[in-house]
């Protein structure tokens, strides 16, 4: 049986559905940030299988942006996420809800 | 064999054409990307020493970079850049003035705010500076992957200014709820374009056009087109995405709110106004529906949650979100108007530009005022006219632009928009503007509710002595004063439709 394309975009569709729902179940800010990582490496199975399905190279250029770009928000996120935990070890984000109206 | 020898062969063998560069279509960016740099050397060198004249400096870089985009207006030339990925017209040339003056505005309101309390001064100028920096290269995008790299580029810095005053778990809360939300949208966003890199098979969105509009409607090209605007919509707060914006407005530095609020909010539109206009011309009967439910949707619920406020950052927070539902209302008929969409980009422009001017003057009242009252509370504003009547005039001319009353800038703003919707002679088109018009009536209510406290109220706690304000808030009052009654009694907003549509750079 030969792995198409469709396979790698079934997976990405699947790991993307994965991180959007631990997204919204999870209250952990980091569980939360590790299925945002999620949704994005989802995009870039995504891109990397179309890149090879079109025989073309820009999908492929996309994915480093969106590898870098990740970087630097992991960095940026994981910093205000360790700024909170500070403050106010073992929180959750239904703790966060000084600010609402 | 020596090394260089393989590096010769391997120069040989690949195939390498620099791109040419049109340094003067640059210009701007350069200029405030090298000035950044500067800035941040000038840190490092001149440490506590340089503190006090980091505003200064970021500010006449923003001035600086102004300088080549009133020259390339001049020129009036359509330059195209990176093969059609980069492209220079009016209409990016509009918006990057508007990004690099707010950015100066912003500057003038953080100067005394960041001097009062121990806020680290440096690295918050720096960060804007990117920040503005994403926000101009935004503007010129034409290109999936540049879309994406800029918004990154505005946002990320964002993230941490939110967060800024970082013993206060206010702030805190703001930063983290930003940056969660901000990066969830992204990652919506880029999984829309990953689709429709996969149905166009090009990142350019020149291509994307043509091979779109043979294409049709396709269930995974609605999919990837909403996906896509869906990503937007969380960065111009649209309702059901705006549930960050009244939290991280309120909990971050308020000068930073302004600059969140105004250039961040209208960064998202022009990516929007891009998209849209440029790449979904075929998909309009998928695409327009879609966007008239989000702006009615949006000035409603939003005119309605902003009636129930107390706090002014959050009233002006919920406010900004009624206000992008007017925003995006041309884009429920864009291809129903003149020119492929470019009397409704025009309308987005004039009312981004105007209410550019005119939210962040009231920030800067707001900023201001605080300084004396040292509350958010609407009700502090009571009395007002006795002992701030210069304030209360500024304030006055904002909350009526922001209603919409002639001559403000912002009747203005709203007329295009009734004139853009209005002229589609569509069912849509009239429905969303007698949406807009009853939700106008609405807002003009709580406007008009802090006019009120401050020209007939007595001040709260009997306390009239005056407010300071210093030198670098009067200069932002004075620039958006200006800008919201010129707009307003002249019709002088800078005109971009003289192009057949929006560049695509082909």
């Amino acid at each position: 049986m030969r792995v198409t394309e469709t396979w790698y975009l079934t997976l990405s569709a699947l790991l993307f559905t994965v991180g959007f729902v631990g997204l919204l179940v999870r209250r952990n800010p980091l569980v939360m940030f590790m299925s945002l990582e999620l949704m994005l490496n989802a995009v870039n199975i995504s891109f990397v299988a179309f890149a090879n399905k079109l025989d073309d190279i820009a999908g492929q250029t996309a994915v480093f942006f969106v590898l870098v770009v990740a970087a630097a928000e992991v960095v940026v996120g994981l910093s205000i996420v360790v700024a909170v935990m500070r403050r106010r070890p073992s929180i959750t984000a239904d703790d966060l809800r000084s600010l609402k109206g | 064999m020596t090394l260089a020898f393989l590096a010769q062969q391997t120069i040989e063998r690949i195939p390498f054409d620099s791109p040419t560069i049109d340094w003067h279509a640059f210009a701007p960016e350069a200029i405030l990307l090298a000035w950044t740099c500067l800035v941040v050397v000038v840190d490092m060198v001149g440490l506590e020493r340089a503190r006090r004249f980091m505003p200064g400096l970021t500010g006449v870089g923003f001035l600086l970079a102004t300088i080549p985009v009133l020259t390339l207006w001049n020129d009036g030339a359509t330059r195209s850049l990176f093969e059609g990925a980069y492209v220079v017209d009016r209409y990016a040339l509009a918006l990057k003035g508007l990004f690099l003056i707010s950015g100066y505005v912003v500057v003038l309101l953080s100067t005394q705010y960041m001097a009062d309390g121990d806020y680290y001064d440096s690295e918050y100028y720096i960060l804007l500076a990117s920040s503005v920096l994403g926000m101009t290269v935004m503007a010129s995008a034409r290109d999936l992957i540049t879309i994406f790299v800029a918004l990154e580029l505005l946002s990320i810095p964002a993230y941490l200014l939110a967060a800024w005053r970082k013993r206060d778990l206010k702030s805190n809360e703001a930063g983290l709820k930003y940056m969660l939300m901000g990066i969830f949208a992204s990652a919506i966003m880029l999984y829309g374009m990953s689709l429709l890199y996969g149905v166009a098979g090009d990142t350019r969105l020149s291509v994307i056009a043509e091979k779109l509009t043979s294409e049709g409607t396709k269930p995974l090209l609605t999919l990837a087109a909403l996906f896509t605007i869906i990503g937007f919509a969380f960065k111009v707060s649209a309702v059901p995405f705006h549930t960050w914006a009244p939290d991280t407005y309120e909990g971050a530095p308020t000068p930073l709110t302004a600059f969140l609020a105004v250039a961040s909010k209208a960064a998202g539109f022009v990516a929007m106004v891009t998209i849209i206009t440029t790449a979904f011309p075929g998909q309009a009967d998928v695409v327009e529906p879609f966007m008239w439910v989000l702006s009615a949707l949006t000035m409603s619920i939003g005119n309605l949650i902003a009636m129930r406020q107390t706090n002014i950052v959050r009233m002006l927070a919920y406010s900004g979100v009624a206000q992008a539902g007017y925003i995006m209302a041309p884009l429920a008929v864009y291809s129903q108007t003149g020119q492929n969409g470019v009397s409704a980009a025009s309308a987005i422009v004039n009312y981004l530009i105007i209410y550019s001017a005119m939210n962040l003057g009231a920030f800067a009242v707001v900023i201001a005022a605080a300084r004396k009252t040292r509350s958010g509370e609407i009700s502090s504003f009571g009395g007002m006219l006795n002992y701030a009547p210069g304030l209360t005039t500024a304030m006055t001319v904002f909350l009526f632009s922001l209603a919409g009353i002639p001559p403000m800038g912002g009747w203005l703003a709203k007329w295009q928009v009734f004139s853009v919707l209005l002229q589609s002679e569509s069912t849509w088109g009239t429905t969303l503007a007698l949406v807009a018009a009853v939700n106008t009536v609405l807002a003009a209510f709580y406007y008009l509710n802090v006019a009120k406290q401050m020209w007939f109220m007595p001040a709260p706690d009997g306390d009239t002595s005056r407010v300071r304000v210093p030198p670098s808030l009067v200069a932002a009052l004075a620039i958006t004063v200006i800008a919201t009654l010129l707009s307003g009694v002249t019709g002088l907003v800078p005109d971009i439709t003289d192009f057949g549509s929006i560049a695509l750079g082909r």
